[in-house]
C-alpha cells in the first residue's frame, strides 16, 4: 500500500484500500469521482432547501455516504444494473439519470417519468438500468438476483449491483436474495451501505454479528467490510465484486459509513444519537478526505471544490426553475398503468369521477372520459 | 383433441408455452425431476432441461421476488407456490412489488409473470393445505386473478396468462385436478381473461361460482331442474379483472341470485358480486341475494366436507331465493 493510500485512510479503516497507479488516467478518474461526489452533496443541499421552503415534500439525503455510493457504483459499466435501496439517486445521476428527471421526481410533477405516483426521492431511469424501487425494505434484493439470473439465462453480459442499507439485512428479501444468488451463481453483487442507523435503530440492535459482512459466510459467498468513507477503497472493492460477479460468483461488500443527517427531512436524529458520535464521523467526512488527498497529489487546486460546487449549483438551479413550471398532472394517470390497458371497471370509475370534476370545474379539457 | 384431467391440461399448457416461447421458464419447490407434488410439472425438466424447469430453495418470497426480476429483464417466469396456503411469505412481493411495478414506474418497468398455485379444500389437507385466499389478492389492483374449473379452461387460461403483459395469480382448484376429464385441443389456444363462462343456461335462478364450486353448483342445478327450477350457472373464471358486465347481465336474466365459494364469507368474493348486483341491478331483484360459503373459521380437517359448500347447501339456497 502506498503512502498516498495511507494518507487517504489515515482517519478510517484502511483494510481494503487499494491505490491506483499514478498517471493521467487515474487523475481523470479521481476528478470525475470528486465531481460526482460533490454533485450528491450539492443536490441534497438544494433539495433540502426546497423541502424547507415547502416546494418538495420529502428528502432523504446521502450526506456522509457520497464515497460509499459513488465509489461503489463507479465500478459498473453502462449496461450493468443498479438496484436501489434508497439513497442511490446521486449514483444514478452519475450513471445517466438526467438531472431534469431527478428534480421532476422530487417535485412529483408531470415531467416525472413515474407520473408522480411515488413519494419524493424514489428515482428510476430505464436508460441506465436503474429500476423503479419501492419503499418496502429489502424487496429489491431478490429482484436483482432474478434479473441477474435472466441475464445469465439469456446469455447477456450484465452485472447486477444490489444496494440496501444495514436495516435491510434483517429483512426476508436479504435472506432469500442472498441465498438464491449463491445457489444459482448469478452475476450480481450485494452492496450493504452500513450507515450505522436504520432510521433510529443502531446497527448493534440490528444484529449480534460482528459485521454484516459475516452474514455472507452462511450463504457460501465472500463478504468483506470496507471503509465506506474512502472513495477509492469502495471503488476497488466494488471492482473486485464486479469481477467476481462476471465469473458467476456473487459477493457481499459492506461499506461502513455514517448518515450525517436524519433518515429523512421528517426525522430528528438528535432524539436518538449522540452529538459526539456525529462529530467523530464529521471528522471523517468523505468529501473532505478525498479533497485532501487530491490536494496532496496536486491533482486539484485549492479553489477547485468551490468552483465545481458553483457549477453544479448553477446547473441544478436552472433545472429547478424548469421543473417549477411543469404543467399540471393529467388526471387520467389516476387509472393508467395499473394494467397494460385500462380495464373497463377502471374506465368506469374514472368516468364517474371526471363527470363530478367537470361539473365542479376541476377538470381540464384533456381530462375527458374514457370510451367504454 | 385429447381427453385430459385438469392437471394434465395444466401440464400440457406449460409444455406448449415452453415449446413456443424460449423465454418461458418454470421453477418452484419440487417442480423439477419430481414434477411437483401434484405432478403439474411432470416431464418438464426432462424435455426442457434444468435451465428451464428447476427446483428452488424453500423460499416463497424468494421465488416470487426473483420471478419479478426475471420478468423485468426479459424472461417469462411461471413459478409455482406448492400450496396457496404457503404463499403468504410472498404476499409482500406479490402485493407491494409485482402488482405495483408498472404503476409506480409509470409503465417503464413491468412484471409479466404467472404464479401458479393449487388452492381450496377437498383433499383432507387441514388448515394449511386447503385454503382459498382469492379475496386477499382480488383486493390488489395491478394483479390478475384467474381460476379455471375445466381442463379446457385450465390450458386456455394458463396460456393466456403466460402471454399476458401483467402479473397473473393462477389458482388451480386442486380438488378438481383428477376428478373430471374434458376435451382439450392440442397445441396453443387461449381463453380470454376477464370473460365469464356460462356453464348452464337457465331462466329462474342465477348461480355464480368458480373453481371447485362449479361442479358442486352444476350438481345442485341438476337437482333444482328436477324440481322445476332452471338455474343459470356462471363460472366467473377470471376474478380480477372481473367481467362485471357479464355478472350484471346474468343477474338481470333471472332476478334471483346465489353466490357460492368455499372461502370464508366475511369480505369474501361473494360480497363483491352481491355489491355489484346491488349497485347495478337491484331493481331487477326478486329476492335477496344468497351466499353459500365456507364458515368464517379456519379450514377444518375432519369436518371439511361440512365446511365446504356442497350440492345440498347450494340447492337449499336456490330453493330459498326461488320461493322468496
Amino acid at each position: 500500500m502506498s503512502s498516498t493510500a495511507r494518507k487517504a485512510d489515515a482517519q478510517g479503516d484502511s483494510r481494503s484500500a487499494q491505490v491506483p497507479a499514478r498517471g493521467e488516467f487515474q487523475r481523470e478518474e479521481s476528478l470525475a469521482l470528486f465531481r460526482h461526489m460533490l454533485r450528491v452533496r450539492v443536490l441534497d443541499e438544494r433539495m433540502l432547501k426546497l423541502q424547507r421552503a415547502g416546494r418538495v415534500g420529502f428528502v432523504g439525503t446521502a450526506k456522509g455516504l457520497e464515497a460509499a455510493l459513488i465509489g461503489s457504483a463507479y465500478a459498473l459499466r453502462p449496461h450493468d444494473w443498479l438496484w436501489s435501496g434508497l439513497r442511490e439517486g446521486g449514483a444514478a445521476v452519475m450513471r445517466g439519470l438526467p438531472l431534469s428527471e431527478y428534480i421532476a421526481q422530487m417535485y412529483c410533477n408531470s415531467n416525472d417519468t413515474a407520473k408522480g405516483r411515488q413519494m419524493c426521492n424514489h428515482f428510476q431511469h430505464k436508460g441506465s438500468n436503474y429500476p423503479s424501487w419501492s419503499s418496502v425494505i429489502g424487496t429489491q434484493i431478490p429482484h436483482g438476483v432474478g434479473a441477474a439470473f435472466a441475464a445469465k439465462q439469456r446469455g447477456v453480459d450484465e452485472v447486477h449491483a444490489i444496494y440496501f442499507g444495514d436495516g435491510a439485512t434483517s429483512s426476508n428479501g436479504f435472506h432469500s436474495g442472498m441465498n438464491l444468488a449463491a445457489v444459482w451463481k448469478v452475476p450480481c453483487y450485494f452492496v450493504c451501505v452500513d450507515n450505522g442507523w436504520a432510521i433510529s435503530v443502531c446497527s448493534a440492535k440490528q444484529t449480534a454479528a460482528k459485521s454484516f459482512a459475516d452474514k455472507a459466510v452462511a450463504y457460501g459467498m465472500p463478504g468483506r467490510e470496507v471503509d465506506g468513507n474512502d472513495v477509492l477503497a469502495t471503488l476497488a472493492a466494488a471492482r473486485e465484486a464486479h469481477a467476481l460477479a462476471l465469473g458467476g460468483q456473487p459477493s457481499l461488500i459492506v461499506l461502513k459509513t455514517y448518515r450525517m443527517l436524519g433518515h429523512s427531512s421528517s426525522d430528528d436524529p438528535t432524539k436518538y444519537r449522540d452529538d459526539a458520535e456525529v462529530a467523530a464521523w464529521a471528522a471523517k467526512d468523505p468529501l473532505d478526505r478525498f479533497e485532501a488527498l487530491l490536494l496532496s497529489q496536486g491533482a486539484i487546486e485549492k479553489n477547485e471544490r468551490a468552483r465545481v460546487e458553483g457549477e453544479l449549483t448553477a446547473e441544478i438551479d436552472t433545472e429547478i426553475h424548469v421543473q417549477e413550471a411543469a404543467p399540471k398532472m393529467a388526471l387520467k394517470t389516476l387509472v393508467e398503468d395499473v394494467y397494460a390497458d385500462v380495464p373497463l371497471h377502471l374506465r368506469r370509475q374514472y368516468n364517474r369521477f371526471i363527470a363530478v370534476a367537470e361539473r365542479l370545474g376541476h377538470a381540464t379539457p384533456g381530462d375527458g372520459a374514457f370510451p367504454l | 383433441m385429447a381427453n385430459l384431467t385438469l392437471i394434465q391440461a395444466v401440464n400440457d399448457g406449460l409444455k406448449v408455452a415452453m415449446r413456443t416461447d424460449p423465454t418461458v421458464l418454470v421453477f418452484g419447490e419440487d417442480v423439477g425431476p419430481k414434477g411437483g407434488v401434484f405432478l403439474a410439472t411432470e416431464g418438464l425438466t426432462k424435455e426442457f432441461g434444468e435451465s428451464r424447469c428447476f427446483d428452488t430453495p424453500l423460499s416463497e418470497d424468494g421465488i416470487v421476488g426473483a420471478a419479478i426480476g426475471m420478468a423485468a429483464n426479459g424472461l417469462k417466469p411461471v413459478c409455482e407456490i406448492q400450496f396457496q396456503d404457503f404463499i403468504f411469505p410472498a404476499f409482500d412481493q406479490i402485493v407491494s412489488e409485482a402488482a405495483k411495478l408498472r404503476y409506480r414506474s409509470g409503465g417503464q418497468y413491468t412484471a409479466p409473470m404467472v404464479i401458479r398455485t393449487p388452492y381450496g379444500g377437498g383433499i383432507r389437507g387441514g388448515l394449511y393445505h386447503s385454503q382459498s385466499g382469492e379475496a386477499y389478492f382480488c383486493h390488489t389492483p395491478g394483479l390478475k386473478v384467474v381460476i379455471p374449473s375445466t381442463p379446457y379452461d385450465a390450458k386456455g387460461l394458463l396460456l393466456a396468462s403466460i402471454d399476458d403483459p401483467d402479473p397473473v395469480l393462477f389458482l388451480e382448484p386442486k380438488a378438481l385436478y383428477r376428478t373430471l376429464k374434458g376435451e382439450v385441443p392440442e397445441g396453443k389456444y387461449k381463453v380470454d381473461l376477464s370473460t365469464l363462462r356460462t356453464a348452464r343456461e337457465g331462466k329462474n335462478v342465477t348461480v355464480f361460482c368458480y373453481g371447485a364450486m362449479v361442479p358442486v353448483c352444476m350438481k345442485a342445478a341438476e337437482q333444482a331442474a328436477e324440481k322445476g327450477i332452471e338455474c343459470l350457472v356462471v363460472d366467473l373464471r377470471t376474478l380480477l379483472p372481473l367481467d362485471e358486465e357479464g355478472v350484471i347481465e346474468a343477474a338481470k336474466q333471472t332476478g334471483r341470485v346465489v353466490v357460492v365459494h368455499e372461502a370464508p364469507r366475511f369480505c369474501g368474493f361473494g360480497g363483491e358480486i352481491s355489491a355489484i348486483i346491488a349497485e347495478n341491478a337491484i331493481e331487477y331483484m326478486e329476492a335477496p341475494i344468497a351466499r353459500v360459503t365456507g364458515f368464517d373459521t379456519p379450514f377444518p380437517n375432519t369436518l371439511e366436507h361440512h365446511y365446504m359448500p356442497d350440492d345440498r347447501r347450494v340447492l337449499d339456497a336456490i330453493e330459498h331465493v326461488w320461493s322468496y
